[in-house]
């Protein structure tokens, strides 16, 4: 399905999702609270199909105050692919977790509570990944200051 | 709302009451992250019942460096280095992979000779990888041989580079906006040289390792990863190929020259050990066929489009470029924000990290040694789990 | 020839021109003369054990490192001394410069016990090989199964390393090695038996003598060499050598059992196992290939007059050398075997196929065909 296409099946079907500008491959946007039931649609429909999830990582948008986390779609049956933008608040950060749709999201989101900080519901396992378990801090963020860092000079 | 954080110690040590599930002949031992097998500092953690795997947990992060940390500071020429130090056997497809990004979301376009060049090189170091990773394996299994004989070959390849690019490892040579210097005069007759030298060691390796009923014993039925599952865990790359999946970049997203060569995309069967090990080498074989079509047609022209001086801007967005390393996709995912030389965000999506979990779904219900046999077929490099 | 298994041996006995006499004859013949002499011979059996367990350990170890080279297109040692050769000497005195660990929660009496108990099993071995007419220490009238039984107290050793290290991998590479070892002695003694049917005897020399008229591996239609491909394979198997070295594999487990020890007492585990080799491959020439017998053809004198050449002794290092590449070699080519496979591979194949050869020899004594009588 080309991406004009795949655009209309979506938005139609997912009223709050809209499509984002600014990026190079087809891309929406959909509030985090319609976020699981609209991954649960992309895996189980068959005219999307995304049965890969390449990638799923966040980015720290401090002066808005929020983390946006992106999710990268890929289907293998029919080629083509998504990425799907959603926003938590800086304060809160809690997402839905899609390890049951996608189990690799499992340790892709184990990587984002890591450096990020974002807490994910239900996850079944939800620990750091590349830090020990009592580092303080979480190393992505913008305003993430410790001991070792050093500022470029200018 | 049932957010759990855990701890590693939870899981290692769970409270011995008389009704706990974690029974007393079952014992948990490290391997790694200092470990002859590992290929790198990977820790694991094995629940293990006498021979027998129960339970997988890779504890990773030993090398973490933080590279997408310290890109948010550098130019995207400078993030070209460090994009050599993740998956260090595939560093000019690391490379490529930024360039393209950066390239795509900048506007700027190159020309015929940068990519065929940039072919040329990916694929001498698809070769370089495999070769190695099939010594590796070999050194795994016990057949200490196979590792020498490898990187007598991988010199070969490597002094290919050294003469072009100046370095064998880390090569920081696919710059945004094309190549940091030309092509050595040598370069064609070496790689034609080698193409014919490989065809013939290739067949002998066949013999020496691959026809080895050892070796079939130790690969064959390990380890099966259906395709479904492989899907779901986020394998791409020889991983999810031998599990008969036909995803691979070079055909359904061609960059490059891809498009204009004529090659397989080699599946599997069954996806256990054994079609893991061959569908690489069957994949040196391919990749021996790309060079062979593009290395006396390398169309004239300049190799850098834009001055190495200038500082390359982005306009403001998200973007993600993709290719195909020689262990799966290695996608780039960077945001601007329009103002800044240096990336808001980059994030690299690493094969190697999704691969690594495969593991867990698995080793469960083998004996050690299947363990490393499987561990070893899916090829890992460890600095690109970490980055 | 014809008739009982006795005259069989008498009449080889008397064709062979050399008589036995061991070091340890020799010291009780001269007991009742002069009993300082008996104490001279004694003593000189026990430092020759000494020089011969250093000296071959250390060729040994170079041999194997410039094979192992030159089977991978390198050159090896090459520094220390013409061509590497003091390399092993440079590298036994480091060892014996080491500080010595033992782990702090390791059993300490058995940590330190082990690796005595693997060399004095070799030493026991080594003190009963055949190994020319006039250069055997001791010569045991039931040498074959002395030599089975010693074995299997290097076991003990390997056993006792990886639970007194406190070390789970080391824990695992013993275990493996025990069930490793006991199993493969069993078709190790199935086709030592098969010699032992032909020979008429236990002992060492007795089986060499035997050979006077043409060596096992060819005398004894068909038995004699799968006997020998058996007795092979599980020697490589006893001796935890690549195809079969799981308890110490490298990519595995560290190094197995002897991950814990440093120094003097892993330079014992490291001298053992490559003495062993040595055992296994001089017990493969003495079983099969006529020991320290020349290569003869009945009725060829000129032939045989050039084989006369070599003194026995030489013959016997020939043979044995000729074994020992073989195993090296096949520890540079194979990758090696899983611990189900491997039981399989002994209890399934080598363990039935072992039986019906032994069965076969003994109706082959029985009616008397050998090849070349």
């Amino acid at each position: 399905m080309d991406a004009e296409a795949l655009l209309e099946v979506l938005i139609a079907s997912e009223p709050a999702a809209r499509k984002r500008d600014k990026t190079n491959r087809t891309a929406i946007q959909a509030p985090v609270e319609n976020l699981l039931p609209l991954m649960k649609r992309l895996r189980q429909d068959e005219r999307l199909a995304f049965d890969l999830l390449l990638d799923h990582t966040a980015i720290d948008w401090l002066a808005e105050g929020r983390f946006e986390l992106v999710y990268n779609l890929y289907s293998t049956i029919h080629g083509h692919s998504l990425m799907v933008f959603t926003s938590v608040p800086r304060d809160n950060p809690l997402a839905p977790t899609v390890s049951e749709i996608w189990p690799t999201a499992h340790w892709q989101e184990r990587e984002v509570f890591d450096l990020f900080g974002v807490l994910y519901d239900d996850h079944p396992d939800l620990r750091r990944l590349f830090l020990d378990d009592d580092w303080k801090g979480n190393p992505l963020r913008k305003d993430y200051q410790d001991d070792s860092m050093l500022a470029r000079p200018q | 709302m049932t957010v759990r954080i855990r701890t590693l110690e939870e899981i290692v040590r769970p409270p011995q009451t008389a009704d706990s599930p974690f029974s007393t002949q079952e014992y948990f031992v490290n391997m790694g992250p200092q470990h002859p097998i590992a290929h790198g500092s990977l820790r694991l953690v094995l629940l293990l019942d006498g021979e027998t795997v129960r339970r997988v947990i890779p504890a990773p992060g030993y090398v973490h460096r933080g590279i997408e940390k310290m890109a948010e500071s550098l130019t995207y020429r400078q993030i070209v280095h460090l994009t050599d130090r993740m998956d260090y056997l595939s560093a000019l497809m690391n490379n490529w992979a930024l360039s393209k990004t950066v390239e795509e979301a900048g506007g700027i376009a190159t020309n015929p000779r940068i990519e065929t060049i940039r072919t040329l090189m990916a694929e001498l170091q698809r070769v370089q990888s495999h070769i190695l990773w099939w010594g590796v394996l070999g050194m795994d299994l016990g057949a200490f041989t196979a590792f020498l004989y490898a990187f007598r070959d991988r010199e070969i390849i490597g002094e290919i580079f050294e003469d072009t690019i100046g370095a064998r490892l880390t090569m920081n040579y696919i710059q945004p906006g094309g190549l940091m210097f030309d092509v050595h005069p040598d370069f064609a007759r070496k790689v034609k040289k080698l193409i014919v030298y490989l065809r013939t060691i290739l067949d002998e390796y066949d013999t020496l390792l691959s026809g080895n009923a050892i070796l079939q014993e130790r690969l064959r039925n390990i380890g099966v990863l259906t395709p479904e599952k492989a899907l779901a865990l986020g394998c791409t790359g020889p991983v999810l190929r031998a599990s008969g999946v036909p995803y691979d970049l070079r055909k359904a997203e061609p960059y490059g020259v891809y498009d204009q060569v004529e090659f397989d995309v080699v599946i599997g069967s069954r996806g256990d050990c054994w079609d893991r090990y061959y569908a690489r080498i069957e994949e040196i074989r391919q990749s021996l066929r790309i060079l062979e079509q593009l290395i006396d047609n390398i169309p004239p022209g300049p190799t850098m489009v834009t001055k190495f001086a200038e500082r390359i801007k982005i306009p403001e967005g998200a973007y993600y470029g993709q290719m195909e390393t020689a262990r799966g996709v290695l996608g780039v995912f960077l945001v601007s924000d329009g103002r800044a030389d240096t990336p808001y965000r980059i994030h690299f999506r690493s094969p190697n990290f999704n691969n690594l979990w495969a593991i867990t779904a698995l080793a469960p219900g083998w004996r050690i040694a299947d363990l490393i046999a499987i561990q070893s077929s899916l090829d890992l490099v460890i600095p690109d789990i970490d980055r | 020839m014809s008739g009982s298994l006795l005259w069989m041996t008498t009449s080889a006995a008397q064709a062979s021109p050399w008589a036995v006499k061991t070091l340890t004859d020799r010291a009780a013949e001269a007991l009742p003369s002069s009993p300082w002499l008996t104490l001279a011979y004694l003593a000189g059996s026990l430092a020759a054990l000494g020089a011969l367990v250093s000296f071959l350990g250390m060729s040994l170890i170079y041999v194997e490192r410039k094979l192992a080279a030159h089977f991978q297109c390198r050159l090896g040692p090459m520094r220390v001394g013409p061509h590497g050769l003091l390399q092993t000497v440079a590298d036994s005195i480091k060892l014996l410069l080491k500080e010595d660990i033992v782990p702090e929660r390791a059993d300490r009496a058995m940590h330190l016990l082990a690796p005595f108990l693997s060399m004095s099993a070799t030493v026991l071995a080594l003190a009963v090989l055949p190994y020319s007419p006039s250069l055997q220490i001791a010569d045991v009238n039931i040498g074959a199964l002395y030599i089975t039984a010693v074995g299997g107290l290097g076991v003990m050793g390997t056993l006792l390393a990886g639970w007194s290290s406190n070390n789970k991998w080391s824990l695992i590479g013993a275990m493996r090695a025990a069930a490793q070892i006991i199993s493969y002695e069993v078709s190790a003694t199935l086709a030592l038996l098969v010699v032992v049917l032909f020979a008429g005897t236990l002992s060492l020399s007795g089986i060499v003598q035997s050979q006077a008229a043409g060596w096992w591996i060819w005398r004894a239609p068909g038995v004699g060499i799968v006997a020998f491909t058996i007795y092979l394979i599980a020697s490589t198997a006893e001796t935890n050598r690549t195809p079969f070295d799981i308890p110490e594999g490298e990519s595995e487990l560290t190094a197995g059992f002897h991950t814990e020890y440093s120094g003097l007492r892993f330079s014992f585990f490291f001298l053992a196992e490559f003495i062993n080799v040595f055992v296994v491959s001089a017990m493969a020439a003495t079983l099969f290939l006529g020991g320290w017998m020349p290569f003869r053809v009945g009725g060829l004198d000129g032939l045989n007059a050039v084989m006369g050449l070599l003194p026995p002794g030489g013959w016997f290092l020939l043979k044995t050398c000729g074994v020992v590449f073989l195993l090296m070699w096949s520890r540079w080519t194979f990758p090696r075997l899983r611990v189900d496979q491997l039981m399989r591979l002994e209890w399934k194949f080598l363990l039935p196929v072992g039986f019906v050869n032994l069965a076969a020899a003994a109706l082959l004594v029985l009616w008397n065909l050998y090849f070349f009588p």
